[in-house]
């Protein structure tokens, strides 16, 4: 039951950093210098998704309060003020979304809310990764770091480092779903954007085992693990070559690739630890009775139907966007 | 625990709620009326329904969409400020808020999408299925929402361990009487945020003279509605009443300013209490109906607030006014509604602009009402967060700062207050410019699912529209 609560958070997280880090990204992007004409088609090509993306977050904070309370309730309150920029991001850049349209005079307002928004709620999702792979300071199953405990130049630096991967793919789904001039600046932002994410990357990992010593040893006895840092390495080969190539497609779903290996990656080396080196997942867990309620409906019935939807709606909206089958 | 954090943490609790709470007992009315609306039209035909239904669907997009980003903010929030609630209490509240979020989020997201973009794609009894299950999902949510508050004012079901609340009986915690007489409430009480709304926009139009067909259904299905609904919620409200009564006995004391034991227990209509004496100033009471009210009986024995040790109090002041605010928009709206309907009944009510004029300034009451029963609910619960078990004072983030939390506060005022001004004002452009200009543009207007607010945009943006502006 355990391990069935952290595989669907699992799911949900990485549902909602593929889902919701593309339109973020393009969020990101769009504070660039920008023509008109390009914005309405970089929100265009978000425009259908974006809502129900960001509502993984959601799924993602009620699954975690219901199956690993203790995990919600430590890190929530140590990340008191990264979590409330968080939301105030998405808030603004939501409604910014809906309002831009209806303004002529103060559409720069909104514009800036909407990229802004995309942002700071980006960074933040960032520098919270950062901080709890860093190690949160928890002593006695208590936060005690204070109100600034996760700020770090490790947590900064992740922080720019997820808006950069974001923006990567944000201009991945840009080219996905665009054509003309649009699709032609977002891949030339591609190859700067990926090598700053992969030398991140490398950064980060390296980082991480140098501190906690624990981990490199848990790779060297399990050598099948680096099959994820493989594929994100494979991945990243099939980006380059399909970006030279002007392949339209795959550029998508490489760098997604690159994020499911890297959340892979993270993920394993921390194992079994939910907060790293503080709460372990069964200690974390709810009561058996809490764990079974949600299971015999949320999880059994209601989730797979959850993903059947969305399937269907990228379906519905499959293809490039430059028909007149999605516009207002 | 640093006792200036409690307070903005509680204050900035009361706030967000209070902001998100306005739009969910809108658009749980709203889709029930959009189910009537587009029923009416299948079974009648005739277009002014039709005209109705899609107007209201633009207003309803708006504020759902308002609705959706402020309750984001609800997901996080008991982490953030109540670790040690959300710790203890995470067994049970998470696994209710779960169910809310993934019955809500599987028919509202799959069924509002074809509520917007689907109408031409799927057969009519399709159409109206898929209005049905966006109301479902709204209602379902609010059941939800609702069990988990009662839980938090008579928690039941459950044992402590390991200082967690541990449940044992999820059927006693979902099936107790005390939900099952909360969840009418506040679930009437959107239905009558909606009846009054569209009542109060029929007679809008009327006074402006426009509209004039759709003003007289709206008119005529909102008062008719609320005719009827308020009774009902004034005996259900005695029944919520009542389980405050039995499990509560405090927030009792409270709402009726009663300081001491009273056998028989005189009603305070209205008085000024004041806690530094213990009594109350400038008080108009009846004797005797104290404790008709409270037990139905002549004789019962009432509880004073004295009989509670200080610590274990609530505040008086703000129980005792809202309850009296929320039972005087009932009477008044239970005015409204009788009078409308009766000389709406006799072709009457047209020509009196007063009662129209009433009817039209009439519509934020039932938000008033709601507010100031949750202000009840919440503050007569003080000092305690789960009832008799957990105190606010200890249910708080031990280590949260004043200032963090007061820096979120003005945060969150700050651009609620913002979005609150354009979104108030969109809508109320809408409401303005009323159902003309839809007729068959708006069949075609593409929308998006997932997109409730794109609902109401312009048919045509001067400036293009995105799929093509790329090209």
């Amino acid at each position: 039951m355990v391990t069935f609560w952290v595989a669907l958070l699992a799911i949900s997280i990485l549902i909602y950093l593929l889902l919701d880090g593309f339109d973020l990204g393009v969020g990101i992007l769009f504070l660039l210098p920008n023509s008109e004409v390009r914005r309405q088609a970089m929100l265009g090509a978000i425009a259908p998704f974006w809502d129900g993306n960001e509502t993984w977050l959601v799924v993602t904070g009620v699954v975690l309060w219901g199956a690993f309370p203790v995990v919600y309730a430590t890190v929530l309150s140590a990340f008191y003020i990264p979590v409330i920029f968080m939301l105030l991001g998405l808030i603004l850049r939501g409604v910014a979304f809906e309002f831009r349209a209806k303004s002529q005079h103060s559409r720069w307002i909104w514009d800036l809310g909407f990229g802004g928004g995309s942002l700071v709620a980006t960074f933040m999702q960032g520098v919270m990764v950062g901080a709890l792979v860093q190690g949160l300071p928890i002593i006695d199953g208590q936060y005690a770091g204070g109100v600034f405990g996760w700020l770090s130049g490790f947590s900064i630096l992740c922080g720019i480092g997820l808006c950069l991967g974001y923006a990567l793919l944000g201009a991945c789904w840009l080219v996905r779903k665009r054509g003309g001039a649009v699709r032609d600046l977002a891949r030339s932002q591609i190859p700067v954007l990926a090598t700053g994410v992969l030398l991140f990357l490398i950064l980060v990992f390296s980082h991480a085992l140098l501190q906690h010593l624990p981990i490199l040893h848990r790779w060297i006895d399990r050598p099948y693990l680096f099959v994820f840092p493989a594929i994100g390495a494979g991945a990243a080969c099939v980006l380059a070559s399909s970006i030279l190539r002007h392949d339209d497609y795959w550029p998508f779903h490489m760098v997604s690739l690159i994020f499911i290996s890297a959340f892979g990656t993270l993920a394993l080396s921390f194992w079994p630890y939910m907060v790293p080196f503080a709460i372990t997942i069964d200690e974390a867990a709810a009561p058996h009775a809490s764990l079974a309620f949600m299971f015999w409906g949320a999880g059994l019935f209601i989730f797979p139907l959850m993903l059947l939807y969305v399937a269907i709606g990228f379906r519905v909206f499959r293809g490039k966007f430059d028909s007149e089958s999605v516009r207002y | 625990m640093d006792p200036t954090a409690l307070l903005l943490s509680r204050l900035q609790f009361a706030f967000t709620i209070s902001f998100h709470i306005i739009f969910p007992a809108f658009t749980i009315g709203l889709a029930a009326w959009l189910t009537v609306l587009e029923a009416m039209h299948l079974r009648s035909g005739k277009p002014v329904y039709r005209t109705l239904f899609e107007f209201w669907l633009k207003i309803f997009g708006v504020a759902f969409g308002m609705g959706v980003v402020s309750g984001v903010v609800m997901a996080f929030q008991f982490g953030t400020n109540w670790s040690v609630l959300s710790k203890m209490s995470g067994p049970i509240q998470g696994p209710l808020l779960s169910y809310e979020t993934f019955t809500a989020f599987m028919l509202e997201a799959s069924f509002f999408g074809i509520l917007i973009f689907g109408r031409t794609r799927v057969p009519p009894w399709f159409y109206l299925f898929s209005t049905a299950m966006v109301a479902l999902g709204t209602t379902l949510s609010a059941f939800w929402i609702m069990v988990n508050n009662s839980w938090m004012q008579v928690p039941t079901g459950y044992v402590m361990q390991n200082g967690q609340f541990v449940p044992d009986d999820w059927m006693q915690i979902i099936f107790n009487r005390v939900v099952w007489v909360r969840f009418p409430h506040m679930l009437l009480a959107s239905y009558l945020t909606g009846a009054f709304c569209v009542a109060a926009t029929g007679a809008w139009y009327l006074l402006r003279r426009t509209y004039r067909a759709e003003a007289h259904v709206m008119l005529r299905m909102g008062l008719a509605l609320a005719a009827v609904l308020l009774p009902v919620q004034l005996f259900i409200g005695h029944l919520v009443g009542d389980y405050v009564h039995d499990y509560q006995p405090a927030k009792f004391a409270a709402i009726e300013a009663r300081w001491h034991d009273e056998q028989p227990a005189s009603e305070v209509l209205i008085a000024i209490p004041d806690s530094s004496t213990e009594s109350n100033k400038y008080a108009i009471s009846i004797p005797v109906l104290g404790s008709i009210i409270g037990s139905m009986s002549l004789s019962s024995k009432e509880v004073g607030l004295t009989s509670f040790p200080p610590q274990d109090r609530p505040p008086v002041a703000i129980p005792f006014f809202a309850f009296r605010i929320m039972v005087g928009c009932g009477l008044l709206m239970l005015a409204l509604a009788w009078l409308g309907s009766w000389l709406g009944l006799k072709h009457r009510l047209e020509r009196n602009r007063l009662l129209l004029w009433g009817i039209f300034l009439s519509f934020p009451l039932p938000w008033i009402a709601i507010l100031t029963g949750w202000y009840t609910a919440e503050v007569g619960r003080q000092p305690w967060t789960v009832y008799g078990v957990l105190r606010t004072a200890d249910a708080v983030t031990p280590f949260l700062t004043a200032a963090a939390a007061m820096t979120s506060l003005i945060m969150f005022v700050a651009v609620y207050a913002f979005i609150f001004s354009f979104g108030t004002y969109y809508i109320y452009r809408l409401l303005r410019a009323g159902p003309a200009g839809l007729g068959g543009e708006v069949l075609h207007a593409p929308a998006m699912p997932n997109r409730p607010m794109s609902l109401a945009d312009r048919p045509r943006p001067p400036s293009g529209n995105y799929a093509q502006a790329g090209e």
